[in-house]
């Protein structure tokens, strides 16, 4: 199922974000009706624009690093030599799925200490999961007429993997990282109640100090960030399919 | 005799948890940093010896290719073992009558339930048990636990001192916990099989139905949270008789609200897809023999469609069970009290009062109602024969 918005509400959207972040004073009107007692109404505890970056940041690191070992480890179990770790992976994955971010995150604090590292932990740990998911998916369910027209024309082994196995399987194993971005966006939120600095911060600010303002406008940047970024990604697995589809034609 | 790979993996990390890291820490309160105890040192000089002989064993039939059933009874033994004796740990180490001392097990004691917790599911996965007895091993799973717990063998350890610091309130957020997963389920499916029912009969409404329900489902459970708490407030203050019946800006309803709508999406979803896979021939033969509409849709597509929906449901309750732990954030309550409370004190065994009961809970739901689907689905006696 994919996320498809019309392009002028994405880039309205996308304008309204960067504005927001750039000059939030200029939104104050907005927000004014929802605090009480004077209290201030855009967030200034630290900047919101590098909150958001420092978010980004997280979930970039987590996920990039998720990817490289999710493949990797997928690569491995569904060859000869680590065939005998497929089922038991197969296991592995649900049984994971069913652990909550939350507990990952938190349990990760005992292990590392506060702030920036159980975050980083705990997005890696749980990214993981969609993307092996997907890419054993994609890597077991090839058509076979297309690995035994590989293994005909004399390929090696890795070239059949390289050429053939991983390009058919990328398709679904975007699918997967998008999950994981998905994910890791939201786990990275609740990061900030173990010390990262993360967008979560404006949000738990705000419910701390009982301003329905600061709430509201972490969300809505969360939000905002989240539905662009998986719509972003889905745009680009259109465009890698449409192309792929065109040079197995070609 | 061959050596099994993944055997060789599980005794690498029994060897390093044995030799290398602490079996329990002792600390003498309940803030301060603790001192590792090595398992030799944690543990009364009978049950040393006797859990490394178990720990031994059970390597030694996961090393070597060895028939299923014994690597899974050996990976239960060794469990089992390990998690009667860290109870005897927490004996062994506090000084009688100190009532102020901590002990809770440590990093090697993890890895080691983490080793032969792989053990078992490799040889469970191998096994394929049928529905009814995965059942039964969860059953007896909660019944060893629950004979542990009853017979006191855990009560010096820390994440009991705290359980029995707040026993009431852990019953009460327990069952906040199970309202709010199982209440925005039960909301879910009323109002989304209706709404996927509709959705597969009007092509028009299913493309936007779906894609809003997955902007919905995109939004960071936090974020959400908060972002219902402004109209929330606003219908609070606005409408009559709606504070009355519990609506409020903070507290159970907006983490209702937000943990019903991320329901919607796999409710609806499966339906559509559960409805859509229906065979043709099925819908023919029903309308050939003069079934009226709604006959067809609760004798033909509803008992065809059940298990893709079933999926449905287990998708979600799985997920309501990880994501009402955020409720405690907003004052919605649920074990997130305890996660939240425990990270804001630094008392990590109160971190995993809540964090425990809700994996345990959320990893029941999903054996139960992953044998519900295969027992539903039709084509169960012919896949697993």
């Amino acid at each position: 199922m994919k996320l498809r918005l019309p392009a002028i509400v994405r880039i309205g959207i996308l304008v309204l974000l960067v504005v927001f972040l750039a000059r939030p004073e200029w939104f104050e009107p907005v927000f004014r009706p929802l605090t009480q007692n004077n209290a201030p109404v855009i967030y200034n505890q630290g900047s919101l624009l590098n909150l958001t970056l420092l978010h980004l940041r997280t979930v970039a690191i987590a996920t990039a690093g998720a990817t490289i070992v999710a493949i990797a480890l997928a690569i491995l179990v569904t060859r000869p030599f680590g065939a005998e770790f497929l089922p038991l992976s197969r296991s592995l994955v649900n049984i994971g799925q069913t652990f909550p971010p939350v507990a990952v995150l938190a349990l990760a604090v005992p292990a590392v200490g506060f702030g920036e590292k159980p975050t980083l932990i705990a997005l890696f740990l749980y990214g993981l999961l969609p993307i092996f998911e997907n890419a054993l998916t994609g890597l077991t369910t090839l058509p076979p007429t297309v690995t035994d027209a590989a293994r005909g024309v004399g390929m090696t082994g890795w070239q059949r993997l390289v050429k053939v196995e991983l390009p058919l399987a990328m398709p679904v194993i975007l699918a997967g990282i998008r999950l994981s971005v998905t994910i890791n966006l939201a786990t990275a939120t609740i990061g900030s109640t173990v010390a990262a600095k993360t967008l979560g911060e404006v949000i738990i600010a705000g419910l701390q100090s009982n301003n329905l303002s600061f709430v509201l406008q972490g969300g809505l940047i969360v939000g905002v960030l989240a539905v662009m970024i998986y719509d972003g990604l889905s745009a680009m697995e259109r465009f890698i399919s449409r192309r792929m589809g065109l040079l197995q034609q070609g | 005799m061959r050596l099994d790979k993944l055997g060789v993996v599980i005794a690498l990390i029994a060897g390093y948890a044995v030799a290398a890291a602490p079996f329990a820490t002792f600390r003498a309160n309940r803030i301060v940093a603790g001192e590792p105890q090595t398992l030799l040192a944690a543990l009364p000089s009978w049950a040393g010896p006797t859990l490394l002989a178990v720990i031994a064993a059970a390597v030694l039939v996961g090393l070597f290719r060895t028939p299923s059933t014994l690597r899974l009874a050996a990976s239960f033994a060794a469990l089992a073992a390990l998690l009667l004796l860290i109870g005897t740990a927490a004996d062994h180490l506090t000084p009688p009558g100190n009532t102020y001392a901590r002990v809770s097990p440590a990093s090697g004691f993890w890895l080691l339930l983490f080793a032969f917790a792989l053990l078992a599911a490799d040889a469970l996965t191998r096994l394929r048990p049928t529905p009814p007895l995965r059942i039964l091993v969860l059953v007896l799973a909660g019944a060893f636990l629950g004979f542990v717990l009853f017979t006191g063998s855990w009560d010096r350890l820390s994440i009991l001192k705290e359980y029995s610091a707040r026993a009431d309130s852990f019953w009460a957020e327990a069952s906040k916990h199970v309202t709010l997963a199982l209440g925005s389920l039960a909301a879910a499916v009323i109002v989304g099989i209706p709404l996927g029912v509709l959705c597969h009969r009007v092509q028009k409404l299913r493309a936007a139905v779906l894609n809003v329900l997955n902007i919905v489902q995109t939004i960071p459970s936090i974020a959400l949270f908060g972002i219902l708490i402004a109209p929330l407030g606003w219908i609070a203050a606005h409408v009559p008789g709606a504070a009355d019946i519990g609506i409020k800006g903070i507290g159970m309803a907006p983490a209702f609200v937000a943990l019903f709508l991320y329901s919607l999406l796999p409710v609806v979803a499966n339906t559509v897809v559960g409805l859509a896979g229906v065979p043709v021939q099925a819908n023919d033969a029903a309308r050939g023999v003069g079934m009226t509409e709604r006959q067809r849709l609760f004798r033909v597509e509803f008992p065809l469609a059940f298990p893709v929906i079933l999926t449905g449901v287990r998708i979600v309750l799985v997920q309501n069970i990880g994501l009402a732990t955020i409720a405690a954030l907003i004052g919605g309550g649920g074990f997130g009290v305890f996660v939240f409370q425990g990270i804001g004190q630094t008392a990590m065994d109160l971190v995993l009062l809540g964090a425990v009961p809700t994996v345990l809970l959320a990893f029941a739901a999903a054996i139960i109602l992953d044998a519900a689907v295969e027992l539903s689905s039709p084509f169960h006696a012919r896949t697993s024969a």
